[in-house]
């Protein structure tokens, strides 16, 4: 495909080759995750969290679609419908914590996989349509799992609920008839709850057909590489299978042991205990926190607590965490040196350092209850957020003084590139 | 050099690997693990399918509900009831005597699926017929439990999807359905109560 | 564009946010935020003193100790709380017999409630194996929630469970002393376990409430924590299925693992 070297599909069997001149489907398998996609030689252990994400994508979709035949979408019964699932479908309990710790596991997996990126600037030219795609699946996952947790109807979905539509009211004119038509009521009822299920049934389909492009995207540049040097020579590459094949089912059983004890042995840990409680639009709770993977962004949205400019809080709050995301979506033309990894960018490398424990912290605030010094931490986390993408990514990228990158993918691995000898 | 690895991948001659009987065994005890590994998923991916396949089955409540009492006390001779049995219609009738001998009278050979009244009743209680309302055929509900439905012209039951007609000891005998109505197991815990299922 | 824009939006951000952090850490120094009486008095809850016996990852229930802590419910708990979400025939999993089930449900007081079709009026039936436990409406003061999830409701739930049942005591003096708007309300009751530490629930449980049949004194530790394990299963019936099968899960994973390992490194062994 992308490569002149890649290994062409030749079927040899008879059913095969009629099978690939009728719908040539093994012959894209084959160039998509076969061995018909030439790699870098030299991926490390972080390439492995792409395949990852799609693995816990499936997962939830077959949980998702098994425990939609037993959940029933009423704000009268939703709860009940949950609790049955647990006691009393065969094996109901495992799959519904599968499908809740595996929401957590999706997005542990697709946060290692977005600072993969920040990381080795996998934004950059030529796969700035990779990026984008993959900012997109990562919108479309939030919304996926917000509703999600709505499902069951207990006092943090009810006021999760309440909380994220009450984030269109600080639109100016339109937000509280927005708010009003996103819940189509005055409050979180069977209406909202409904189409809530809906669309998380029907947004997972939504990701599964991005996340096809997004893999399309990346087989016409190929992979990146820990180096940041572009593929120059057959040497650099070894096909996908049965090298990373390989690698990723080695990936997967290590994942699969983490995600497994948090299933069987730590199920509600990173649950709330008030979502055991049957809504009840009567009694707040005494903290509404969102689920772990939300908060760094929920500490942004709490962050502004003071007007500015004649903008409310609230709005401005508002504003922040979402541009927290869309920021994103600029990072190909932010970050405009020339060098891809961080290995060689000395001074990149200590703020994506400071960025990741920046990120903590911002989690950490927005899992704490608001409390003033939780705020005052969050507050210069987020300024440090927003400067770090906006501000210090360009100004890095003009005065650093990069490292001397290998002259090719080979030399970095093997210490030398002749490249006419087979690298055995 | 890509094309090398994958023909040792599948075990075969290759001047590389090819140095000496030891490397060759080596090879074989490696493809082993290969072949071992890809098993272990297999493996994996079958028990997976395990609870996926079995959340469908009947689910706890439903199986608590597999059983039904029912008080037939008030049950004159020659009525009948409804009752639900797995969600499903069961018809407990008290024949009359009369009912009872034009059971008698009918001759086994002359029926679709031969069985006597006696054979689908309990002993002593023949008046006491119990059976599924679930027609043979296509599973409709027949008339003539309730009061003032068609019994057909067998004095029995008679379906009006297909126009099956079933005699006094619920037997077939005209129309398409080709069993009897199934006879649930049951048992009477007094003289007033059975318990079905 | 993006190179212009971009460091404009993000000193806007910055300075808003630094704006907010000044306002409040100034208002943080010239008010601190007083001390509550619950930050300084509310206790984190504890376990009983040999400890749950289904706590860890091989723990198991003790059947005896759940039918003491259901007899407990029974007789104390189920005057005012329901626990809607069990059925009658769930018991069977605490070594009741079919019969005993059976004869549980029969003479439970607190009927099913049945409308019947005919003139719906509402009459009540004795309650079967199949039936949940029926709700329980409570007219006095508070609400009592149910209690079939309570110790997956809240943090440790066991352990709270058995702390707040044995935790009531007279309101110390010293909190009286340095907070005197925080007096426990008439009709409340001081305990330091639960959440605003006063609570609507008189103490349910003093020594020898109920009489066990397998001859374990009733003392008032005793049956807080039996009944405290007594809704553990309640709330997680399937917990000793759930990890018995993760070891199998885990032990397979393990094994998979390895070889997962083993068959990469074997093939990457050709192009190192």
């Amino acid at each position: 495909m992308s490569f002149p070297w890649a290994k062409h599909y030749k079927p040899s069997h008879p059913l095969m080759q009629w099978l690939d001149e009728k719908l040539p489907l093994p012959r894209f398998v084959y160039n998509a995750v076969g061995a018909g996609y030439p790699v870098p030689r030299n991926l490390n252990y972080m390439w492995n969290f792409g395949v990852l994400a799609g693995v816990c994508l499936m997962l939830q979709i077959v949980t998702g679609v098994v425990l939609a035949m037993h959940y029933a979408a009423n704000s009268g019964v939703a709860f009940d419908s949950v609790e049955h699932i647990m006691r009393d479908v065969n094996w109901g309990w495992m799959l519904r914590y599968a499908h809740a710790n595996g929401a957590s596991a999706f997005f542990v997996v697709v946060y290692i996989h977005i600072f993969r990126g920040f990381f080795y600037s996998s934004y950059k030219p030529p796969r700035e349509m990779i990026w984008l795609l993959g900012v997109t699946i990562f919108l479309l996952m939030m919304a996926t799992a917000f509703m999600g947790y709505v499902l069951p109807w207990g006092q943090m979905s009810f006021w999760g609920a309440k909380v994220i539509t009450g984030l269109f009211s600080a639109i100016p004119v339109v937000g509280t008839p927005l708010q009003q038509w996103l819940l189509g009521g005055f409050a979180p009822d069977n209406a909202a709850l409904n189409r809530f299920f809906s669309l998380h049934f029907l947004l997972p389909f939504v990701i599964l057909g991005v996340v096809i492009l997004h893999i399309w995207a990346l087989h016409i540049p190929g992979s990146s590489n820990p180096t940041g040097v572009e593929v120059k020579t057959e040497s650099d590459t070894v096909p996908f299978h049965p090298y990373y094949t390989a690698k990723d089912g080695f990936g997967l059983g290590v994942f699969a042991i983490l995600y497994c004890t948090m299933l069987f042995f730590l199920p509600n840990a990173l649950g709330h205990p008030d979502n055991y409680i049957q809504a009840n639009p009567l009694s707040t709770p005494a903290h509404i926190v969102p689920e772990w993977y939300f908060w760094p962004f929920y500490a942004i949205l709490r962050a502004f607590t003071a007007d500015f400019l004649f903008i409310p809080a609230k709005l401005m709050g508002v504003l922040a965490m979402f541009s927290a995301i869309l920021v994103w979506f600029f990072l190909p033309w932010l970050d405009t040196s020339p060098v891809r990894s961080g290995h060689y960018r000395p001074l990149f490398r200590k703020f994506f350092y400071l960025l990741v424990i920046d990120v903590l912290v911002l989690g950490f605030c927005g899992g704490s209850p608001a409390e003033t010094k939780y705020v005052l931490i969050s507050q210069i986390a987020a300024t440090y957020y927003f400067l770090h993408f906006l501000v210090i990514l360009p100004i890095v990228a003009s005065i650093e003084k990069p490292a001397p990158l290998p002259f090719s993918i080979t030399q970095a691995v093997l210490g030398k590139d002749d490249q006419t000898a087979p690298a055995a | 050099m890509a094309d090398e690895a994958i023909v040792n991948a599948s075990g075969t001659d290759s001047p590389a690997v090819h140095d000496g009987a030891g490397a060759d065994e080596g090879v074989r005890r490696r493809d082993f693990i290969n072949i071992a590994a890809v098993s272990f998923a297999g493996v994996g991916g079958l028990a997976v399918l395990v609870p996926l396949v079995s959340q469908m089955a009947p689910s706890a409540d439903v199986l608590a509900e597999s059983s039904t009492e029912i008080d037939i006390s008030q049950i004159a001779p020659g009525q009948a009831i409804k009752a639900v049995f797995r969600k499903q219609p069961v018809f407990v009738r008290n024949l009359t005597p009369v009912e009872i001998s034009e059971a008698d009278k009918v001759p086994l050979s002359s029926l679709r699926d031969p069985q006597t009244l006696e054979e689908r009743t309990k002993p002593g209680k023949t008046n006491w017929l119990i059976t599924m309302g679930v027609c043979t055929h296509l599973g409709c509900v027949p008339l003539g439990a309730g009061e003032g439905e068609v019994k057909g012209e067998f004095g029995g039951y008679f379906c009006p999807c297909h126009g099956s007609v079933y005699d006094t000891a619920a037997r077939i005998r005209k129309g398409p359905a080709p069993k009897n109505l199934e006879v649930p197991v049951y048992e009477f815990t007094s003289d007033t109560v059975v318990k079905i299922g | 564009m993006v190179r212009l824009f971009g460091p404009l939006v993000g000193l806007f951000f910055a300075v808003a946010l630094l704006w907010s952090f000044g306002v409040g850490a100034i208002q943080a120094i010239r008010e601190p935020e007083p001390a509550t009486a619950v930050q300084v008095y509310h206790l984190a809850p504890h376990e009983p003193e040999p400890g749950f016996s289904f706590n860890g990852a091989f723990g198991k229930f003790d059947r005896a100790q759940l039918q003491r802590g259901f007899q407990v419910y029974k007789e104390v708990c189920s005057n005012c709380h329901s626990l809607h979400f069990v059925a009658f025939r769930d018991l069977a999993a605490l070594g009741y017999s079919e019969a005993e089930v059976k004869a549980i449900a029969k003479d439970w007081s607190n009927k099913a409630k049945v409308v019947d079709p005919k003139t719906g009026d509402e009459t009540q039936r004795d309650n079967v194996p199949a039936d949940h436990f029926p709700k329980v409406y409570y007219a006095g003061t508070g609400n009592p929630p149910d209690l079939s999830l309570v110790t997956k409701a809240r943090h440790e739930g066991p352990e709270y469970v058995y702390s707040l049942l044995t935790g009531y005591q007279d309101q110390p003096a010293e909190l009286l002393k340095r907070f005197p708007d925080s007096k426990t309300p008439d009709g409340l009751y001081y305990n330091p376990y639960f959440a605003n530490l006063n609570i609507a629930m008189p103490a349910p449980l003093a020594d020898d409430q109920v009489t066990y049949g397998d001859g374990t004194k009733a003392t008032k530790q005793q049956m807080a924590a039996d009944v405290a394990a007594f809704l553990t299963w309640t709330a997680e019936p399937k917990m000793e299925k759930r990890k018995q099968t993760g070891w199998a899960v885990l032990g397979f994973l393990l094994a998979a693992t390895v070889l997962a390992y083993l068959a990469k490194r074997n093939i990457w062994a050709r192009v190192h």
